[in-house]
């Protein structure tokens, strides 16, 4: 279904938009709050991203099914409704795979409820969507999510513990970055990652297409 | 510095002057750091001839590369990177591993300087914000202190120097006690703070002082300050104000309980007070314009270092002092405007 005034997308650009294009960290820059505190090791990132996906995937997949019943006047209220259930079923899955994780992780899990991705993605594209479209679009958006955190978290736990996966790479004597494991850690190596990323875009050829969307403001 | 490189003259022709530009303000900057560098090669030796030569390589190249990845000309012949590196190097520990001196400076070019726009466009100093990266990455390498004057300093280096990158550095705490007998590897504020040790000010003059590369030569400092001031290179009332409510506030916790409070010449001369009053406090992108909000900016400075020193977690405050001088520099502009001629109060 094409909504008026906005290019007709093919199925994989439609499930590549999240990935690359619309990228919620690197180029829309939403979502910051996770983003920026669970990110110390790669093990939290992705399982926060993994969570995140599970939840964007699932909430744009009802929502589009519930696009033509859901009365326009409630419809946030709805989704957030909708949201909050698959936020409680990862919330308790974490939990019983691994309580380390679920400790590590703390409220970040509860607060996926109002992260601006999913609320986002179910008001501006599953709700004018078929179901298998808003499906693949969130699916693609939740990896695109998942895989900057991986970035985020990779590079802070290589230099703030030596580690990936929590296995040493460099032997017993090498000297952590303590500030990449606290806050501002957090905001430098974000900031290296937009930086780069924008001067990926500009250069490329196709910079034109690069240009935000129209019709996709959310926060 | 001076406010403007132009003055609005009314008189006769020529009218044109000859604009001082900021190449030479800088070379002239450099000129007068480099009898400091000098002599802490003379305290500390071959390391730290090396960590000068690598903080300040580092920022020509982080300068150069980021020019070059922004596509856009090449600043190195303006010299502020030059100063940037060789500034940075001086605050930081003689035994300072040379990768971590290279982070920072890279962190000083990047963080500091090109991410506001360049020259002129960082809101702080460029060199303190690469040490309070590398304070803040790398806690123990940068209060590891050796001893000046080593009798072994030129024939070789300092073992942490050399320390391969990513790696921690070895422990030199024996290797110190050995190279000057009675080394304490404490510097005189931690000293004062944790001992209630008063260091004579004639260390801190001779240079004997447990101290950062070049924080323990006050007299080259000064001269250096003195010759730039004369040459109205620099904003004299910066370093006077610093210094100055630095002494006062000293003075006054002295007055209060001299056993426990320091004299005020202690306080100026200790740590990297003096090199920061004299040459990163005035730096001219983050330091106000207008006549009275230099004072105000100057005494901040001062006030908040004591106040670090005798009250905070830290043995010294210079450096975040400097840093939240510059923050409060577009305020301090803002509130301290002068009252154009003619204009009246409360009208814009």
């Amino acid at each position: 279904m094409a909504i008026p005034g906005q290019k007709e997308l093919t199925a994989l650009e439609n499930f590549m938009e999240g990935v690359w294009k619309q990228n919620p960290i690197f180029v829309m820059v939403l979502g910051m709050c996770p983003t920026l505190a669970v990110t110390v090791s790669a093990v939290n990132a992705l399982a926060m991203g993994v969570a995140t996906t599970f939840v964007l995937v699932c909430s744009a997949l009802l929502v589009s099914l519930m696009r033509r019943i859901v009365p326009k006047e409630v419809r946030i209220a709805t989704y957030i409704v909708i949201i909050a259930t698959f936020v409680t079923i990862v919330d308790y899955l974490i939990a019983a795979i691994s309580l380390a994780l679920y400790e590590a992780l703390g409220a970040f899990i509860q607060l996926i409820v109002v992260n601006c991705i999913i609320l986002g993605r179910a008001e501006a594209h599953a709700s004018k969507h078929p179901p298998a479209w808003a499906a693949s679009n969130a699916l693609g958006m939740g990896i695109g999510f998942a895989v900057a955190l991986f970035a985020l978290g990779a590079v802070r736990e290589i230099l703030g513990a030596g580690k990936l996966f929590g296995i040493a790479l460099f032997g017993p004597d090498f000297q952590p970055w303590v500030v990449m494991v606290l806050p501002p850690g957090g905001f430098f190596v974000l900031g290296m990652w937009l930086l780069l990323f924008n001067w990926l875009r500009t250069r490329s050829p196709a910079a034109g297409a690069m240009k935000p969307v129209e019709g996709h403001g959310h926060g | 510095m001076t406010k403007s490189n132009f003055q609005l003259e009314l008189r006769t022709s020529p009218h044109v002057k000859r604009g001082v530009s900021v190449e030479r303000i800088m070379l002239h900057v450099v000129l007068a750091l480099l009898p400091v560098a000098a002599f802490s090669v003379f305290q500390y030796g071959l390391s730290a001839l090396a960590l000068l030569l690598t903080t300040t390589a580092t920022c020509l190249l982080a300068e150069r590369g980021i020019n070059r990845m922004a596509g856009r000309e090449s600043t190195l012949g303006d010299w502020s990177a030059a100063i940037t590196g060789l500034l940075l190097g001086l605050t930081l520990p003689p035994s300072f591993p040379l990768w971590m001196a290279a982070v920072a400076g890279l962190a000083a070019i990047g963080l500091g300087k090109a991410l506001f726009g360049g020259i002129g466009f960082n809101v702080f100093n460029p060199a303190l914000v690469g040490r309070a990266f590398v304070q803040a990455a790398f806690p123990v390498a940068i209060t590891t202190w050796v001893p000046a004057f080593s009798a072994e300093r030129f024939m070789g280096f300092i073992p942490t120097t050399f320390t391969a990158p990513l790696m921690t550095p070895p422990d030199i705490t024996a290797w110190a006690k050995q190279a000057v007998d009675g080394f304490t590897g404490a510097t005189p504020l931690a000293r004062w703070k944790f001992e209630t040790y008063f260091t004579p000010a004639q260390d801190f003059i001779s240079g004997a002082a447990t101290a950062s590369a070049g924080e323990s030569t006050a007299v080259l400092i000064l001269l250096g300050g003195l010759y730039l001031a004369a040459r109205r290179f620099l904003d004299w009332r910066i370093p006077v104000a610093v210094l100055g409510s630095a002494a006062l506030v000293a003075w006054a916790f002295q007055l209060y309980d001299p056993a426990r409070y320091p004299e005020p010449l202690f306080v100026i001369l200790s740590g990297g007070l003096m090199l920061g009053a004299v040459f990163m406090a005035t730096d001219m992108a983050t330091s106000p314009v207008t006549p009275k909000g230099v004072w105000i900016y100057g005494a901040l400075i001062g006030v908040v270092t004591v106040m670090i020193r005798y009250f905070g977690g830290l043995t010294e405050g210079v450096m975040y002092a400097i840093l939240i001088g510059n923050a409060c520099v577009p305020l301090i502009d803002q509130y301290t405007q002068p009252r154009v001629f003619g204009a009246q109060r409360g009208k814009a």
